[in-house]
């Protein structure tokens, strides 16, 4: 029994890759290749490299001591928002340059929702000197201006989205339909274990860094590679696939997903998928997705653009549906809370998207001896705005 | 015998015409389907609206997002279409993506399809293996033909497997491209057009993606048994609603 891809791409049911054949080409060329490149020693050598002395690699797993006293728990950060950009994304944007560089290919495309993803894609893109295209709902480019300068100034050009709900998903739909009128000479760094087969896998594999370092820094901490729980929060998935990666087959870790619930799971503002959501076909993916009783894929809410995705990856709803994962929903309200506690606490700023997972200590009690692991995924620089907004500052 | 495939067997270049249902009004499906056959037209391709039509340009995305706002849902589709076959006898193909069918219960639409009357189904985001393990039995069931993709890219050995899987015809897509970016045909297509007709495959192949006028009809049709236009026409109904339907059709062929 594995919780991982099987070699056509499947979790359980969710997953392989409901594509049309412009993208078969692309994806099949991708899908052929990807474990062989991975697994090729210069590869490795190189991805690693630029982890330690690009990225900041291995990221601390740091003891948060006075949370953990006010929780009654040991309580782990697993500290991803000190990567170079900000958080874990661009464990995989490293990932893919490489790839894409490998498969020949010479000029990027990618989606961003926050612009976290889009930066994480044209830093990467810099580095290597390689054509970058980032796609970004126009709504998206209003309110994250400051992530549109960035990207820009990496050399990015940013075109938006006007579809549709002009946010994540039509960005997702954009970059797609520039994949279908470029097949050749382009690579798609899709941002998270979204997607079709083998983006999930492919993905996942990259963001496995953080599980791999929780390891062996567990190990050093407390005698122990493997703690009670690793709790991460999931939009499309990413930084929670990096997260779980390693302990997907070991039944004697908890894995605690964490979603947002917006206003309220039940306020027709939300994002929690696995709560609100139905078995579909989103962006080439069986997973779970929020949609219409007709099947028309309906718009998220969430304080945090990281999280507003209607679906999820794959291998979270198996996750989900096999009752692998435990699964928690966490409102705004609870979220933008649980952020300032751990300013105040920790003198750590993290972003709206890591606050969710900080945030399930409130209501979910854990024994005073357990080892709690929480990955905190991104710094919450890019989200000060709200913060300022949300508390008045 | 299905309507698609004694069309097929006739001896002349087939006419198909893409519009989405509910568009520009909600309850013009019928009005255009008869217009259409009534000005000569071979085949339609009724397209079922969806929220995120990832292979298509900007005019079907947009047809589509205003059917949906108009109110057009797979039950109303099949509503509005519960007695075409009382008026019209061509053939008729639905288009969409896989997820409504999926919601829908794909054997449930399927046995509705064939209660109206439809011939066939496209849904290129159903991909050729999943049709074949999953579905393939239940569109036989209901008689239904499902047309599979192929594009300049696809490769020798894919074009024959889908050659095989198919049984009507086949939907070649001119260019690399999404659905109305471009327009004309060059030398890569014509040279595509002609790798194609030398494999000598068992299913006629119809040309979409690409064609607008009678000279991209012409040029399509060459040396394939037809061609499909879309984008052009939903431009045509934008611009002159259901009542010049005649007009666009003549100035084809």
């Amino acid at each position: 029994m594995t919780y991982h891809a099987d070699e056509r791409g499947y979790y359980g049911e969710f997953g392989g890759a409901y594509i049309p054949e412009m993208l078969y080409p692309n994806c099949e060329e991708l899908r052929q290749n990807y474990l062989r490149i991975m697994a090729e020693p210069s590869f490795q050598e190189e991805f690693h490299q630029l982890l330690k002395d690009y990225v900041g690699r291995p990221t601390p797993l740091y003891f948060a001591k006075r949370l953990s006293e006010k929780y009654n728990t040991k309580i782990y950060l697993k500290r991803e928002d000190l990567c170079h950009t900000g958080a874990h994304k661009v464990n995989n944007t490293i990932g893919q340059i490489l790839m894409a560089k490998k498969l020949g290919k010479n000029r990027i495309i990618a989606e961003t929702g926050a612009g976290q993803h889009g930066v994480a894609t044209a830093t990467v893109c810099a580095l290597m000197g390689i054509k970058c295209v980032v796609y970004m709902g126009e709504i998206d480019i209003a309110r994250q201006a400051p992530n549109v300068a960035r990207m820009k100034m990496l050399g990015a050009e940013v075109r938006p989205a006007l579809s549709g709900s002009r946010t994540l998903k039509d960005a997702t739909n954009e970059a797609i339909r520039d994949w279908i009128n470029n097949p050749v000479d382009t690579h798609y760094i899709i941002g998270s274990v979204v997607g079709p087969h083998p983006y999930p896998d492919m993905v996942a594999r990259f963001q496995s860094v953080i599980s791999e370092e929780v390891k062996s820094q567990l190990q050093e901490k407390e005698g122990r590679e493997n703690p009670d729980y690793v709790v991460a929060c999931v939009g499309g998935g990413s930084n929670a696939a990096g997260a779980f990666y390693h302990y997907l087959d070991e039944p004697e870790v908890g894995i605690i997903a964490v979603e947002a619930a917006g206003k309220g799971i039940h306020s027709g503002e939300s994002a929690a998928t696995s709560a609100l959501g139905k078995v579909g076909i989103i962006h080439g993916s069986k997973t779970l997705l929020m949609q219409t009783a007709d099947g028309q894929i309906t718009e998220p809410y969430s304080i945090s653009a990281g999280l507003d995705y209607p679906g999820v990856g794959p291998l979270h709803a198996h996750l989900y549906v096999s009752g692998r994962g435990e699964f928690i929903s966490i409102t705004d309200d609870e979220a933008m809370k649980a952020g300032l506690g751990l300013c105040e606490l920790e003198g750590i700023i993290p972003a709206i998207e890591s606050s969710h997972a900080l945030a399930i200590f409130e209501d979910r009690k854990f024994k005073e001896e357990d080892i709690v692991v929480v990955n905190l995924s991104g710094r919450g620089d890019k989200d000060l705005q709200n913060y300022i907004d949300y508390f008045n500052l | 015998m299905n309507r698609i495939k004694q069309k097929l067997q006739e001896d002349k270049k087939i006419l198909s015409i893409y519009f989405t249902a509910g568009y520009p009004q909600l309850n013009d499906t019928v009005k255009i389907i008869q217009d259409l056959e009534k000005n000569g037209v071979d085949l339609i391709e009724i397209g079922l609206p969806f929220s995120d039509p990832l292979a298509d340009g900007p005019t079907i995305q947009e047809s589509s997002t205003i059917a949906l706002k108009n109110g057009m849902h797979t039950e109303l589709l099949f509503e509005q279409l519960k007695d075409i076959r009382e008026t019209v006898s061509i053939p008729l193909i639905i288009m969409g993506y896989f997820n409504p069918v999926f919601q829908y219960g794909v054997e449930a639409f399927c046995q509705k399809c064939q209660e109206i009357g439809i011939d066939g189904l496209i849904l290129p985001d159903l991909p050729l293996d999943v049709y074949q393990e999953e579905y393939e039995p239940i569109f036989k069931k209901y008689g239904l033909i499902n047309v599979f993709l192929i594009t300049p890219q696809t490769s020798e050995a894919r074009v024959r497997a889908i050659d095989k899987a198919s049984d009507g015809f086949i939907y070649m897509v001119s260019s690399a491209s999404t659905t109305g970016a471009k327009s004309g045909f060059g030398a890569e297509q014509t040279q595509y057009f002609n790798r194609i007709a030398s494999m000598e495959l068992n299913n006629p192949q119809i040309v979409g993606f690409g064609i607008s006028n009678s000279e991209t009809f012409d040029q399509a049709t060459k040396n394939t048994k037809g061609a499909i236009i879309g984008s052009a026409f939903i431009k045509h109904l934008t611009q002159n609603g259901v009542e010049q339907i005649g007009d666009f059709v003549n100035q084809i062929r």
